[in-house]
C-alpha cells in the first residue's frame, strides 16, 4: 500500500446529482412541449427555438471569454433558458429578436447579477417581459397551420373546447398551448425530483379557483381559463427555477398563490389579456422576503427564524 | 413540519454482513496511544522492557473524564512513542511486541457489582467508552443521580453505509447485552430500555426482540425506524423512540435519557462476566480497495497494514482510508493508524467509491435547507461565513448542527456546506475567546 492516501474532511461520499443533471432533466422534461409546439405550428417554429438555445449559449461561453470566467455553459442552465424563451414566444417572431432577447435574458439578467444562482428574476421570463414591451411581433400570436386567425382564447369571444385546449391546437405561443404535454413534463419533474408539487398544483389550483368565482362558478370555463394561455407552462417550468423561487415548502406555496392571484388579477382586470409572465416577475422579486418568513423552525429551538 | 423524514437515502453497502465474523489472531505489535477517548489522556504506567499480558493494565485514567487503557496482547513493551492522532494534539502511545501466546492476565477477574457505586467504579476501570465512534468514557454518561434517568436508549440504527459491526453485535452477543441491562437495571433502576434499530436490519430486530423477551425485571422495547440517514445521531433517536427534544448545547439527561450504543452495552455486559476489561474490538473491514472485506474482532492497537493483510490485502491503491463510515468518518493516513477503541469500521475507498465532483456555484435549489434533519440552512450559514458575518451565523443557529453531512451529500453544486458549518462554528468559539480576554 502506497502511503500516500487523501487526508479530507467528511463527507467522503455524494449523491451524485449535479446542476447539469437538473438542467437535462428540465431540458428532457421540455421536449414533450416543444414536439407538441413543432406539430402544431409546423415544422418552422423549431427555427426560433433552436436559435434560442444557441444564442443563450453562445452569449453565455461570450460572457465567460471575454471577462475571463471558468465555462459554465456545461451546467446547462443556459440552455434551459434559452429553450424556455423560444417556447414562450410565438411562432412568427423575427428571428433577430430571438437573439436580442437571448442576449438580454443572459448577459443582462444572468450574467450582469453573478451568473448561475444570482440573478434576482427569471432571465427567460424577463426577457419575454421585455420583448413584448420592445417587440410589437410580441403581441401577435401565432396559429396553427390550419386554424383561421382569430384571437387568442383569452381575448377571444369564444373559448376552444376543453379537449383542443388540452390538446393545444389553437393561438399562442409555441410551446405553452399543449396542456398534455406540459403535464407530461411536470410528472416527469416531481418523479426525477426536480420540482416539488407546490408551485405548480398551487399556482394553478389558484388561477382555477379565482376564475370560478369570475365565471359565475362555471367550472368548466374555470379549467379552460386555467388551461389556456401561459399558466401551465409559467407554474411548472418557470416559476419553479430553484434560484428565483422559495426554496421552503411553505415559501412555495406562498409563491404559487400570489403568482395566481396576481396572474388573475392582471388577466381580468388589467390591460394585458395575460398576466403570467408579470406574476412570475412580481413574484421573483418578492421571494427574499418570503424565505425570510417562512424559515423552518431549529429543531428543538425557538430560533432559527429571524 | 414533521422532522421524520428529513435526511438521506444513502446507498447502504452493507457487504460485510454477508461474510461471517472472523477472529484475528495475535499481530506482531500493537501500539496503543493513550488517548482513544474524548477527555485527558491516560499516563503509561509501564516501562520499556516490563512483560505484559492480555488485560494488564498499561495506561491508568488520569482523573473523572479519563478512560484506563490495557494491554490487547501478551509480550513486552518495545518503546513508548509519540502519536499524532487525527485531532492535532500528540500523545504518548506503547508499542508493545507480542509473544503470540495471547496469555491472559492472572489479575483479570469478574468484579462485584451491587450497588451503583459498584457499577460506575467498574465500568471506570474497565476502559469502556462510547463505541459508536465518540469515545466518552461511559462511566462518566452514568454518573447521574440515578432518579434523573428515565429511560436507557440502545442505539443500534447503525445508519452509516458499509459499517455493520453494531449489526454484528447484536447478532451475535445479545446475552452480554442483557446482562448490562440486568446490570443498569439492579444498580440503577433504570426501569424504561429502548433499543432503536433501523428497519433494514431485519435480524437484528428480531435477535433483540428475542433478548428482549426474556427480560422481566424491566420493560425493554425493540423500536424500528426508518432506515433514512442520520437516524443513528443521538437527538433524532431520542426523539424518534421517545418523542422528546435535546436542544443545543443540552445533554440527553436534560431530557431523562442516557444513550448508549449496542456495542458498548455489549461491551459493559461481557466485562461483568468475566471481568476482561476492553482490549479487542469488532471492526468492519470494507472499501473496494479491500480483497476481502469482513467483520473482524481484533485486539485494540493492530495496525492498519496488520488488519489489511488479514483481509486479504489491498487489490488496489485506496484513495482515503477511512475511520467510521463515509458520512462522517475521519480520514486517517494508512501507515500510522491502527484500531482503536471507538473504532467501529475501517474503509479502504478507492478513488471511484470517494469520487467528489468538483464544487461549483450554489444555484439556490435549497435541498440543503430541506434535507438537513435539523432545519438548519446550511446554504444561508455558508453565506453568513463569507461575510464572516458572526451575528447571522448566531441567528441561524450554527451551534445546533451535529454534522451528520447530509447537506454536503445533497447538494448538486457539491458545496463544501457541512465543512463551512464546522469551520462557522470554530469562527464564533475564536470570537467568544476574544471577546473573554478583552472583558
Amino acid at each position: 500500500m502506497n502511503a500516500l492516501t487523501k487526508i479530507m474532511v467528511s463527507p467522503h461520499i455524494h449523491s451524485g446529482r449535479s446542476t447539469a443533471g437538473i438542467m437535462r432533466d428540465v431540458l428532457i422534461a421540455l421536449l414533450p412541449a416543444t414536439a407538441a409546439g413543432a406539430v402544431i405550428f409546423g415544422w418552422r417554429t423549431l427555427l426560433p427555438v433552436v436559435l434560442c438555445v444557441l444564442s443563450c449559449v453562445g452569449f453565455e461561453a461570450l460572457f465567460n471569454l471575454i471577462t475571463k470566467r471558468d465555462q459554465t455553459i456545461k451546467d446547462l442552465s443556459a440552455a434551459v433558458t434559452g429553450l424556455l424563451l423560444g417556447l414562450n414566444l410565438p411562432a412568427s417572431i423575427p428571428l433577430w429578436q430571438c437573439v436580442i432577447g437571448s442576449l438580454f435574458a443572459i448577459i443582462v439578467v444572468k450574467c450582469l447579477f453573478g451568473g448561475i444562482g444570482r440573478n434576482l428574476v427569471n432571465p427567460a421570463i424577463a426577457a419575454r417581459v421585455f420583448m413584448l414591451v420592445a417587440f410589437p411581433a410580441m403581441a401577435a400570436p401565432a396559429f396553427p397551420a390550419d386554424a383561421a386567425t382569430g384571437a387568442t382564447p383569452l381575448a377571444a369571444e369564444q373559448m376552444p373546447s376543453l379537449l383542443t385546449l388540452f390538446l393545444g391546437n389553437y393561438g399562442g405561443s409555441i410551446g405553452e398551448t399543449c396542456t398534455a404535454a406540459l403535464l407530461l413534463g411536470c410528472v416527469y419533474l416531481l418523479v426525477r425530483r426536480v420540482i416539488t408539487w407546490h408551485i405548480p398544483v398551487v399556482f394553478m389550483g389558484t388561477v382555477f379557483v379565482f376564475s370560478l368565482f369570475v365565471t359565475g362558478f362555471d367550472a368548466v370555463s374555470a379549467l379552460s381559463l386555467t388551461m389556456a394561455g401561459g399558466v401551465c407552462i409559467g407554474a411548472i417550468f418557470m416559476a419553479t427555477d430553484y434560484t428565483t423561487s422559495p426554496d421552503t415548502a411553505w415559501g412555495k406555496v406562498l409563491f404559487g398563490l400570489g403568482a395566481g392571484l396576481l396572474t388573475c388579477l392582471i388577466r381580468y382586470y388589467g390591460v394585458y389579456p395575460e398576466g403570467v409572465s408579470f406574476a412570475i416577475l412580481f413574484m421573483n422579486i418578492l421571494t427574499p422576503y418570503i424565505e425570510q418568513w417562512t424559515r423552518y423552525r431549529v429543531f428543538a429551538s425557538e430560533g432559527g427564524r429571524v | 413540519m414533521a422532522l421524520y423524514l428529513r435526511g438521506i437515502r444513502t446507498p447502504h453497502r452493507k457487504n460485510t454482513l454477508k461474510q461471517p465474523v472472523v477472529r484475528m489472531e495475535a499481530p506482531g505489535t500493537v501500539t496503543l496511544p493513550m488517548a482513544m477517548h474524548i477527555g485527558a489522556p491516560a499516563i503509561p504506567v509501564v516501562k520499556v522492557g516490563d512483560t505484559v499480558k492480555v488485560g494488564t493494565k498499561i495506561g491508568e485514567a488520569n482523573g473523572r473524564i479519563s478512560s484506563n487503557i490495557y494491554s490487547s496482547v501478551s509480550g513486552n513493551v518495545k518503546r513508548i512513542e509519540e502519536y499524532l492522532p487525527h485531532n492535532g494534539t500528540a500523545v504518548a502511545a506503547v508499542v508493545i511486541e507480542s509473544d503470540g501466546e495471547m496469555t491472559v492476565d492472572p489479575a483479570v477477574c469478574p468484579p462485584t457489582v451491587n450497588n451503583r457505586e459498584e457499577l460506575i467504579a467498574a465500568i471506570r476501570e474497565s476502559g469502556i467508552v462510547g463505541l459508536g465512534g465518540a469515545g466518552f468514557p461511559t462511566h462518566v454518561k452514568l454518573d447521574v443521580e440515578p432518579e434523573r434517568i428515565e429511560y436507557l436508549l440502545i442505539n443500534g440504527a447503525e445508519c452509516e453505509p458499509y459499517v455493520t459491526s453494531d449489526t454484528v453485535t447484536m447478532l451475535t452477543r445479545a446475552e452480554d447485552m442483557r446482562d448490562a441491562i440486568l446490570a443498569l437495571n439492579r444498580c440503577l433502576g433504570i426501569g424504561k430500555v429502548m433499543i432503536g434499530i433501523e428497519n433494514n436490519k431485519k435480524t437484528a430486530i428480531a435477535a433483540m426482540q428475542k433478548m428482549a423477551s426474556s427480560i422481566t425485571a424491566c420493560t425493554v422495547e425493540v423500536k424500528s425506524l426508518p432506515s433514512v440517514y442520520p437516524q443513528g445521531g443521538e437527538k433524532l433517536l431520542i426523539y424518534h423512540t421517545t418523542g422528546r427534544k435535546v436542544s443545543a448545547g443540552k445533554l440527553p439527561i436534560d431530557v431523562g435519557c442516557v444513550v448508549l450504543n449496542c456495542t458498548t452495552l455489549a461491551a459493559i455486559g461481557a466485562y461483568l462476566r468475566t471481568g476482561m476489561p476492553l482490549v479487542e474490538k469488532c471492526v468492519t473491514v470494507d472499501g473496494g480497495a479491500v480483497k476481502n472485506p469482513q467483520n473482524v474482532i481484533v485486539p485494540i492497537g493492530t495496525s492498519m497494514k496488520d488488519l489489511f493483510d488479514f483481509c486479504g490485502g489491498l487489490q488496489v491503491q485506496p484513495d482515503k482510508i477511512v475511520y467510521g463510515g463515509p458520512m462522517m468518518g475521519v480520514t486517517v493516513p494508512g501507515d500510522a493508524s491502527m484500531v482503536q477503541k471507538a473504532t467501529n469500521a475501517v474503509l479502504a475507498l478507492t478513488a471511484k467509491e470517494a469520487k467528489l465532483p468538483k464544487p461549483t456555484a450554489c444555484i439556490r435549489c435549497g435541498t440543503c435547507t430541506n434535507t438537513c434533519p435539523f432545519g438548519l440552512a446550511p446554504a444561508a450559514i455558508a453565506g453568513a461565513y463569507e461575510r464572516k458575518d458572526t451575528e447571522a451565523l448566531k441567528a441561524r443557529l450554527v451551534d445546533a448542527c451535529m454534522e451528520c453531512g447530509c447537506c454536503s451529500f445533497v447538494c448538486p453544486a457539491n458545496r463544501p456546506l457541512v465543512q463551512i458549518n464546522k469551520l462557522s462554528k470554530q469562527m464564533l468559539k475564536e470570537e467568544q475567546k476574544k471577546e473573554a480576554s478583552k472583558s
